[in-house]
C-alpha cells in the first residue's frame, strides 16, 4: 500500500466515521456543550466579579483579585483540572455524588473566569471617565453608574476577546477525561479517542475535530457580525435638523 | 421652556477651597445666584472654573467652605441625592453611546425616580420637543450632530426637574454653526427662571443673559457684577486684560 493510501485510510475512513457518529452526536455533543456552557456561564459571573474588584479603590479587592488571576492563568489548564477534580472530589463525593462534571466545571470556570476577567477589566477600563461623571452627574451611585453604564459599554467593546475565550473554553473542556468519565459522560474528544483506540484508527477523532470547528468556527463569526453592528449602530440615517444644526454626519472623533 | 421657575431655588457658594496636591485650585470662592437668575463664570483656562461647577454638586468634594441651596446648607445631604436637584451639562455631552437618545433622557427617571416606562418615555418625550429633538428620540447619541447631542443632554438634566443647572463650557466643542442652536436653549431655560451657572466663553451670551457675571482667576472670584458692568466698567486689571484678548 502506497504511504499516501495510507495516510488517507488513517485519518478518512468512514466506516469509522460512520461507526462513531451516533454517538459523537447524542453522547459526546450534548457532554461537550454541556461542560462548556455552564462553565462560560459561570466564568462569565466570575470574571466580571474579578474585573471590578479589579478596578476598585479598595486594595482588598484589588490584590486578591489580582493574585486570583496571576495564580490561574499562570497554571497549566491540565494541573489545574486534576488539581480540584481530584483534590476536592472527597469533598464532591459527600455533596453530590461520584459525578466527575460539577468539579469538572467548576474547575473550567475558575480558569476561564482569570482571563476573562482581565478581558472584562480592559474593556470597563477603555470606557471614558466622562462617562462615569455624566451618569454621577444625574445622580446615580457609583455601583448603578457602573452596572448600567460603564460595564454595558466596556463589555460591548471586548466582545471578540470574550469570544476567544469561550472558544478556548470548548477546546479545554476535553481536558475533563483526565477526572475519569463513565461511558455516558464522555464528551466529543473522549469518545473520539476511545473510538480511534479500538479500531487502531484516527478517523473518529478526526471527526471529533470537525464537531469541534462546527462549535468554533460559526461562533467566530457570529461575534464579528454583532460586532461590526455595534460599532456601527443600527443603519445610519444622517441628521436633518429642522433648524440649525445642518452638521454632516457628527463622528466620534470630530469631538475632539 | 416652563415649569422650570416652580422649581428653581438660589445658590450659594462660600468660601469654597479646593487643592489637588501643591495646586490649589479654589482659594475662597464665593458666589450667590438668587433664585430663578444666571451667573455667567468667564475666566482663562485653569482658572478653576469647572472645577468649582463640580464642588457645587460634589462631584468634586470641596476641602473648606459650604454649598447652599435655598439658603440651606447641602454639606450633610447625601451627595447622589443632591445631584438630582442639581443638573448639569458638561463640554462633551457625556451622552450615554449604548443607549438611544430616549433612554438617555429616561434612565435617571426610570432608576432613580421609579417612573413606569409609559410615564418615563411620556415625560422625556416632551422635554426632547422643548428642545427641538422630538424626531430624534429612537436615534444613537453618534447619529446626531454635536448641538443635537448637547440639547439631548440639556434635556436629559432637565428631565429630573432640577431646581439649578451648571453648565461647564456646555458650546466649547461644537462646530461655530452649532453654538446657536445650543445657546437658544440656554437663554429660552433662563428667561423661564431656572437658576443657573454657566461657565462659558461665549462673552455674548454672557453679555445677554447673565443676570451676574463672575471673572474668575487663579481659584478666586476676582470681580463680580452686572455683565455691563463687567464688560462696560472693569475695574481690576487682569479682567480688563483678559476682555482684550477675548473680545
Amino acid at each position: 500500500m502506497d504511504p499516501l493510501s495510507t495516510l488517507w485510510e488513517t485519518f478518512f475512513d468512514w466506516d469509522s466515521m460512520r461507526e462513531a457518529l451516533p454517538e459523537m452526536l447524542t453522547v459526546g455533543l450534548p457532554n461537550t456543550l454541556i461542560l462548556a456552557v455552564s462553565a462560560a456561564l459561570l466564568g462569565s459571573v466570575l470574571g466580571l466579579l474579578l474585573a471590578v474588584a479589579g478596578i476598585s479603590r479598595s486594595r482588598w479587592l484589588r490584590w486578591p483579585a489580582r493574585v486570583y488571576t496571576d495564580v490561574f492563568r499562570g497554571l497549566p489548564a491540565a494541573a489545574t483540572i486534576l488539581l480540584i477534580g481530584v483534590g476536592l472530589a472527597p469533598l464532591g463525593m459527600q455533596v453530590w455524588g461520584p459525578d466527575p462534571y460539577p468539579l469538572g466545571i467548576l474547575a473550567l470556570s475558575l480558569i476561564a473566569a482569570a482571563y476573562i476577567g482581565e478581558i472584562f477589566r480592559s474593556g470597563i477600563q477603555s470606557v471614558e471617565a466622562a462617562q462615569l461623571e455624566g451618569a454621577r452627574a444625574l445622580g446615580f451611585s457609583w455601583a448603578d453608574a457602573m452596572r448600567l453604564v460603564i460595564v454595558p459599554q466596556g463589555i460591548r467593546r471586548v466582545l471578540p476577546a470574550w469570544v476567544n475565550q469561550l472558544i478556548a473554553l470548548i477546546k479545554d473542556s476535553s481536558l475533563v477525561y483526565f477526572l475519569g468519565l463513565v461511558a455516558s459522560q464522555r464528551e466529543l474528544f473522549r469518545i473520539g479517542q476511545d473510538y480511534a483506540a479500538t479500531t487502531g484508527n484516527e478517523s473518529a477523532l478526526l471527526l471529533a475535530g470537525l464537531c469541534y470547528l462546527a462549535l468554533t468556527v460559526p461562533l467566530t463569526h457570529v461575534v464579528n457580525w454583532i460586532d461590526r453592528r455595534l460599532r456601527n449602530g443600527r443603519p445610519a440615517t444622517a441628521p436633518t435638523d429642522e433648524d440649525d444644526d445642518t452638521a454632516p454626519y457628527a463622528m466620534e472623533g470630530d469631538r475632539r | 421652556m416652563t415649569a422650570a421657575s416652580t422649581t428653581s431655588v438660589s445658590l450659594d457658594v462660600r468660601d469654597v477651597h479646593l487643592a489637588f496636591g501643591p495646586n490649589r485650585v479654589l482659594r475662597g470662592v464665593d458666589l450667590s445666584v438668587p433664585r430663578g437668575a444666571t451667573a455667567c463664570v468667564i475666566g482663562p483656562s485653569g482658572s478653576g472654573k469647572s472645577t468649582l461647577l463640580r464642588t457645587i454638586n460634589r462631584l468634586i468634594e470641596p476641602d473648606r467652605g459650604d454649598v447652599l441651596l435655598d439658603g440651606r446648607s447641602v454639606r450633610g445631604d447625601d451627595p447622589d441625592a443632591l445631584r438630582q436637584r442639581v443638573g448639569m451639562v458638561f463640554q462633551q455631552f457625556n451622552l450615554f453611546p449604548h443607549m438611544s437618545v430616549l433612554r438617555n433622557v429616561t434612565l435617571a427617571l426610570r432608576r432613580l425616580r421609579k417612573l413606569g416606562e409609559d410615564e418615563a418615555d411620556a415625560l422625556a418625550r416632551a422635554q426632547l420637543e422643548l428642545v427641538g429633538l422630538a424626531g430624534k428620540a429612537n436615534s444613537r447619541p453618534a447619529q446626531l450632530s454635536g448641538g443635537q447631542q448637547q440639547r439631548v443632554a440639556i434635556a436629559r438634566a432637565l428631565a429630573l426637574r432640577p431646581e439649578v443647572m451648571l453648565f461647564d463650557e456646555a458650546t466649547s466643542a461644537l462646530d461655530p454653526e452649532l453654538v446657536k442652536g445650543v445657546l437658544g436653549v440656554m437663554a429660552d431655560l433662563s428667561a423661564a427662571g431656572m437658576t443657573m451657572v454657566v461657565v462659558t466663553h461665549e462673552m455674548g451670551f454672557a453679555r445677554q443673559v447673565a443676570d451676574t457675571v463672575a471673572f474668575m482667576d487663579r481659584g478666586v472670584v476676582l470681580e463680580a457684577g452686572p455683565p455691563e458692568a463687567v464688560f462696560e466698567r472693569a475695574e481690576h486689571p487682569r479682567l480688563r486684560r483678559f476682555l482684550d484678548q477675548v473680545l
